[in-house]
């Protein structure tokens, strides 16, 4: 599903157009109130641009002029449920009411499949996510790194188009980052997928592709390793300082 | 983990509690064990204890109805003149209840703002059972929207634009994920709500006025007795402090200890 952006956000002094090509993961990088998060929550429509347009798999998702009446073409801006791009925040954010198995059923039940189906659907994610286990218990009753993973499979419940990661990894205990960049290194092949990121390691070892903004503009963008390897900006070359890129792609992971 | 809290501030927390204990205790030791009885089943104890639970019901409804869309209102929209808004719907914590009920009659009353039109189409509603769950209604809503409104606020939108990505419709995350999480406050509000009604005087006296079975409540009937069998209203009064504490403790718990 291809992905094309293009947002002016005046109060967030944000002006960036991009694409995302189909089955490609592209992280954002950049120091804080770069515009990472507008970029994300524009995109799921929990913001509205002052103008701009985005498309997903050709779908109009918001299509808005800065003065509507100058041009042919009505203002366009689809709700946050009817574009199919889920967020995956920091927090898992679980609904802390409902059992695990049901936080992933929400999805289907809310695409309108059965109560059956949405759960026999939750148990295959909950399977690809490896924490089966954990169906019948309360989000309260989990750890940070079983509810992110949970989350995870939450997320690709709901059959996204286009996934928005906003630094997943981020509100997580040291010694569960690894499992959970391998899960999502497994479960990201092949998705539509948007990365915000603060470390180098994840846009490595998940993204295809990196865009590096500054003050809510693109500087810098280009195939992960190709950026690493020869920095253009300040930020780049302080993020990247002491990777070694030289030693070709890493080895494929054989197990989780 | 306790934290501890210095010592004096518990010494003044006694002597705060007494304060509200003492003159229940003071009440009870001055009733008339011998005919309390009699006098709390009497026809009259009885058809105002009746009429104050059902319209304190019905007024809880109300609130509930009314009360949580407005809540929703002023916790997760923006309009102008929020701030006013606001202000005005708490208004009847901070009012005389005989303020609230002397409003209610030039609305509602037989020459009042829309009271012609209800005499129009031959609805009285001035001194009659309506008056009395409007009256409470009047005086009880605020409490159900602060409650609720607080819940709203300190749940945040967070869980709510999740599940909104996650292709819930606005009124599926209402239904789903709004309402189940601001739970604990809806129940605290409409006890405090339903509370409220219960002691509900100054606004139904002004407004419904006193018929036995029609719209005298419970504490209209104590008033009532205290004038002609004070043993009758002390034992009255002990029944309506006996159902207002049933009901708190049954069902009202502290945020953050469920």
């Amino acid at each position: 599903m291809t992905f094309e952006f293009a947002a002016v956000l005046r109060r967030r002094a944000l002006d960036v157009s991009f694409t995302v090509r189909p089955g490609e993961t592209v992280a954002l990088l950049g120091s804080n109130g770069a515009g990472k998060s507008t970029i994300v929550e524009v995109s799921a429509g929990l913001l509205r641009p002052d103008s701009g347009r985005a498309t997903l798999d050709g779908q109009v998702l918001f299509d808005l002029a800065a003065d509507a009446a100058g041009r042919g073409r009505p203002d366009v801006f689809l709700p946050p449920h009817a574009r199919r791009t889920v967020l995956l925040a920091q927090e898992p954010l679980l609904f802390p009411h409902l059992s695990v198995r049901d936080n992933v059923a929400f999805g289907p039940r809310s695409a309108g499949q059965s109560r059956a189906a949405s759960r026999l659907l939750a148990d295959e994610w909950l399977a690809a996510a490896e924490v089966s286990e954990l169906a019948d218990r309360r989000p309260g009753m989990l750890s940070g790194g079983q509810a992110q993973r949970v989350a995870v499979a939450r997320a690709l419940a709901a059959s996204p188009r286009l996934l928005l990661l906003d630094e997943p990894m981020t509100a997580l205990d040291v010694a569960a980052v690894p499992a959970q960049r391998q899960l999502l290194h497994r479960v990201l092949l092949d998705r539509s997928v948007i990365l915000v990121t603060h470390d180098p390691l994840d846009a490595l070892a998940l993204a295809d592709r990196v865009i590096v903004l500054g003050d809510g503009r693109i500087v810098e963008e280009g195939p992960t390793r190709a950026v690493f390897a020869h920095p253009q900006t300040d930020f780049t070359r302080a993020l990247t300082f002491g990777l070694d890129l030289s030693a070709g792609p890493p080895a494929p992971i054989s197990s989780v | 983990m306790t934290l501890g809290v210095p010592r004096w501030t518990l010494a003044v927390a006694a002597v705060g509690a007494l304060f509200i204990v003492l003159p229940i205790v003071g009440m009870t030791l001055r009733v008339e064990w011998s005919q309390f009885g009699a006098l709390v089943t009497s026809e009259a104890s009885v058809a105002a204890l009746l009429l104050s639970l059902r319209t304190a019901a019905m007024s809880t409804v109300l609130c509930l109805l009314f009360g949580v869309p407005m809540a929703l209102a002023l916790a997760r929209s923006r309009f102008p003149g929020q701030r006013l808004v606001r202000a005005v719907v708490l208004l009847p914590l901070v009012l005389p209840p005989v303020v609230g009920g002397i409003a209610l009659l030039s609305t509602f009353g037989r020459r009042g703002l829309l009271g012609e039109t209800f005499e129009v189409l031959g609805i009285q509603i001035a001194f009659s059972t309506t008056a009395v769950v409007l009256a409470q209604t009047f005086v009880a809503l605020p409490f159900l929207v602060l409650s609720v409104e607080a819940t709203l606020r300190a749940s945040g939108a967070r869980f709510e634009a999740v599940a909104a990505t996650l292709g819930a419709t606005p009124g599926t995350v209402l239904r789903r994920v709004t309402l189940p999480l601001v739970l604990p406050g809806l129940i605290s509000g409409a006890v405090l709500a339903f509370a409220r009604a219960l002691g509900e005087f100054g606004a139904t006296l002004t407004f419904a006025g006193s018929l036995q079975g029609v719209t005298r409540t419970l504490p209209l009937e104590i008033y009532l007795q205290r004038e002609t069998d004070a043993d009758a209203a002390v034992a009255l009064a002990l029944v309506l402090v006996a159902v207002a504490l049933i009901v708190m403790v049954a069902t009202h718990r502290p945020r953050g200890l469920s």
